[in-house]
């Protein structure tokens, strides 16, 4: 066994090698008389490829038999884990929801005015920004069935919805909210229509492109839009009326504090969070309704659905328009936290993160969806904290340029450890209670 | 003779520009059981399909209580209370028994009645075991169950099974058959099977027609078509066999 993975060691060494030498090795530069000159970098070369043939000796010295061992066992039943799991669950999203409601405080507590603007607006404003988005995104992908790679495009409309009418007619933000829903909702339903026979690759492959359409207009529409310089000064949310500045009418003047910015970031996160568990509390009640049982049939089996009675054009459509309006939502909460839209926020790169997250914590599921969340937004923003990479790749390197691509590897992991997301299994909707009783004295006059 | 239930006068269905269904005429009465039996491909499973509305007759019409529904979205003619067990069952494989069996009261619209679950689950005492587990961890016999029981919950004027027995067990196959004859017994259940099991299916239905390529050759009793020699030489002599194994 040990030849063999020397074997495979030597082979992958020679490929990572073979690759390595004209992509890393080498490296043309410019020097100061603009001529280019071939520069080498051998010991970041050695680094990679010890890195690869390190890699692949793990790999089948450790976790290859790992998972023939795990493979082979005869599955028993752990009691204790069992009971451990389920505890877990049933404890796990109360105290997940606590402490996110907290965690603005603690994070003042324990980091002070200055470091917690950090804390709440990097990690949890932004993090809740993309929990939100998978929710909304969950109904129509995780519930529905329906792979929607442009859902972007909402979350665009909601944002550019806030933005252009708070601008033209001083709306407030919660005046507006559900406005921006409902034309978002609306988007939904005009991607849904031309969509409405397609499953599966080619409902991707339309999204997609609406996804681009509503980018690019956004592009060229520029008497609206105003292009690719977007949209600024938009109104912030106020907290009922009282804006969060140091003007002597500002939030910290009226209620006697001093000025900082944090107030406004813990305001903005109290929307964010009351935004993302309405998202999900009705997501909870829509599955228990007729609507979110047919949506679950759908993604299971169209045809059995329509020979049941169900129209499947309005499930879909339903689908579309009430993921698209949390989608809208979203969007124009973010309008209101950044001030500031472009066309550049809304690329394709946003949809793949949010489909990413959905299909990584698992498809339907409320807590998969949001510790994918956590752990992919979570995940990017820490890694700008991550200065000890520099000690060993040097000082130049730049952990936040890599994102992508331990993003991908993460992916790949977590694809080959769960294949159908973190929390695969599916909860049940309906549950009979008093009829058990019914069903065991039905069982002993039984011929089936 | 009364107005039959469902009724389906010179229909053709085409894939494309293949003539599946080539001018078919069939009636079904209320509380019978009717059997269509062929041999593959004789477009048993595309006249059902058909009924249903996808793919649409191109040409005849169908008529069901008196109203013509040839040219009804598929979702509303399972309205008018015509269910279907679909071939392949087409079962929800994540969704559990009791939620597969609670999408089956869609049909029934306002009509739907909560108790219906206990009267089928009576029929279906398996099901009723299996209550709260998914769909898809069934055998084939229960997941076939399901789909009649499914198919059941809007409490059908019409039910409409397509090959039931594939792929089953023949116990298990006539465990199935003696299910349907016993609702026909006793809720006057009408029932159009569409079956390649011919000997189980004549035996179970009052009437039955054959059909070849696209058109019925034959009608008569499920009696009558047992002891026709046609019929025994083209469809019966594997479904004797498998009987006398079975003890029938």
């Amino acid at each position: 066994m040990a030849l063999r993975a020397a074997r495979d060691a030597a082979i992958w060494g020679g490929v990572a090698l073979a690759v390595f030498v004209p992509l890393i090795g080498l490296q043309a530069v410019q020097d100061i008389r603009g001529e280019l000159r071939l520069d080498t970098r051998w010991p970041l070369l050695v680094v990679l490829v010890a890195m690869v043939v390190g890699g692949s000796l793990v790999n089948s010295l450790l976790i290859a038999p790992w998972r023939e061992r795990r493979g082979r066992r005869v599955p028993h039943e752990n009691a204790a884990l069992a009971r451990a799991a389920a505890a877990f669950g049933r404890w796990f999203p109360p105290f997940a929801v606590g402490f996110v409601i907290v965690f603005p405080f603690l994070a003042l507590w324990l980091t002070g005015m200055q470091g917690s603007v950090k804390w709440i607006d990097n990690f949890g404003i932004q993090i809740l920004i993309y929990v939100m988005l998978g929710f909304g995104l969950n109904i129509v992908v995780g519930l529905a069935g329906l792979l929607d790679l442009g859902y972007v495009a909402f979350y665009a409309v909601g944002a550019y919805a806030y933005a252009l009418l708070a601008k033209e007619f001083g709306f407030s933000f919660f005046t507006l909210l559900p406005l921006a829903g409902i034309l978002a909702a609306f988007w939904g339903i005009i991607l849904g229509f031309p969509v409405l026979r397609l499953r599966g690759d080619y409902l991707a492959i339309v999204t997609l492109a609406f996804g681009e359409i509503i980018r690019l207009v956004l592009i060229n529409w520029v008497p609206v839009t105003n292009g690719y310089a977007g949209i600024s000064g938009i109104p912030r949310p106020t907290f009922f009326g009282i804006p969060f500045n140091a003007s002597d009418e500002g939030f910290a003047a009226v209620f006697g504090l001093e000025f900082s910015p944090i107030y406004r970031g813990i305001f903005l996160y109290y929307i964010i969070l009351a935004l993302a568990l309405l998202t999900a509390f009705v997501t909870v009640r829509l599955r228990r309704l007729p609507i979110g049982r047919a949506w679950e049939a759908l993604r299971e089996d169209e045809i059995a659905c329509r020979s049941l009675g169900i129209d499947t054009t309005t499930t879909k459509l339903t689908a579309f328009a009430i993921g698209a309006m949390f989608g809208g939502f979203a969007g124009s909460f973010f309008a209101a936290r950044q001030g500031f839209i472009s066309p550049e926020s809304f690329t394709f790169m946003e949809s793949a993160t949010i489909v990413a997250i959905v299909v990584l914590g698992g498809m339907g599921s409320q807590i998969g969806v949001a510790v994918a969340a956590v752990a992919m937004i979570g995940g990017t923003e820490l890694l700008r904290e991550l200065d000890v990479l520099k000690e060993v790749f040097g000082r130049e390197f730049d952990p936040t340029q890599y994102r992508m691509l331990l993003f991908g590897f993460a992916m790949v992991l977590i694809m080959i450890w769960k294949p159908r997301g973190l929390i695969s299994s599916r909860a049940p909707s309906v549950f009979l209670k008093e009829r058990k009783a019914v069903a065991g004295s039905l069982v002993k006059e039984g011929h089936g | 003779m009364a107005e039959p239930l469902l009724a389906v006068r010179g229909v053709k269905t085409y894939y494309g520009s293949i003539m599946a269904l080539k001018g078919v005429d069939l009636a079904v009465h209320e509380g019978e059981i009717v059997t269509l039996i062929g041999a593959n491909g004789a477009g048993k499973s595309t006249l059902m399909m058909t009924i249903c509305g996808n793919p649409r007759a191109r040409e005849g019409r169908i008529v069901f209580d008196g109203r013509d529904i040839t040219a009804l979205p598929t979702h509303e003619i399972a309205r008018l209370r015509i269910a279907q067990s679909p071939e392949g069952r087409r079962i929800f494989g994540r969704m559990t028994v009791l939620e597969n069996l609670q999408m089956g009261m869609v049909a029934a619209g306002r009509d739907a009645d909560p108790a219906e679950l206990d009267r089928v689950l009576a029929f279906f005492p398996r099901l009723a075991e299996r209550i709260g587990q998914r769909g898809g961890t069934l055998s084939g016999g229960e997941q076939q169950m399901l789909a009649i029981a499914r198919a059941l919950m809007s409490r059908p004027r019409l039910l409409l099974l397509d090959e039931p027995s594939l792929g089953l067990a023949p116990l298990i196959a006539q465990a199935i058959f003696d299910i349907v004859r016993e609702l026909n017994r006793s809720r006057g259940l009408t029932v159009f099977l569409v079956e390649q099991n011919a000997f189980h299916a004549l035996k179970l239905a009052h009437r039955a027609y054959v059909m070849v390529n696209g058109t019925i050759t034959m009608t008569g009793s499920g009696r009558e078509l047992l002891e026709r020699p046609e019929v025994k030489a083209a469809y019966l002599e594997g479904g004797r066999r498998e009987a006398a194994t079975t003890g029938h």
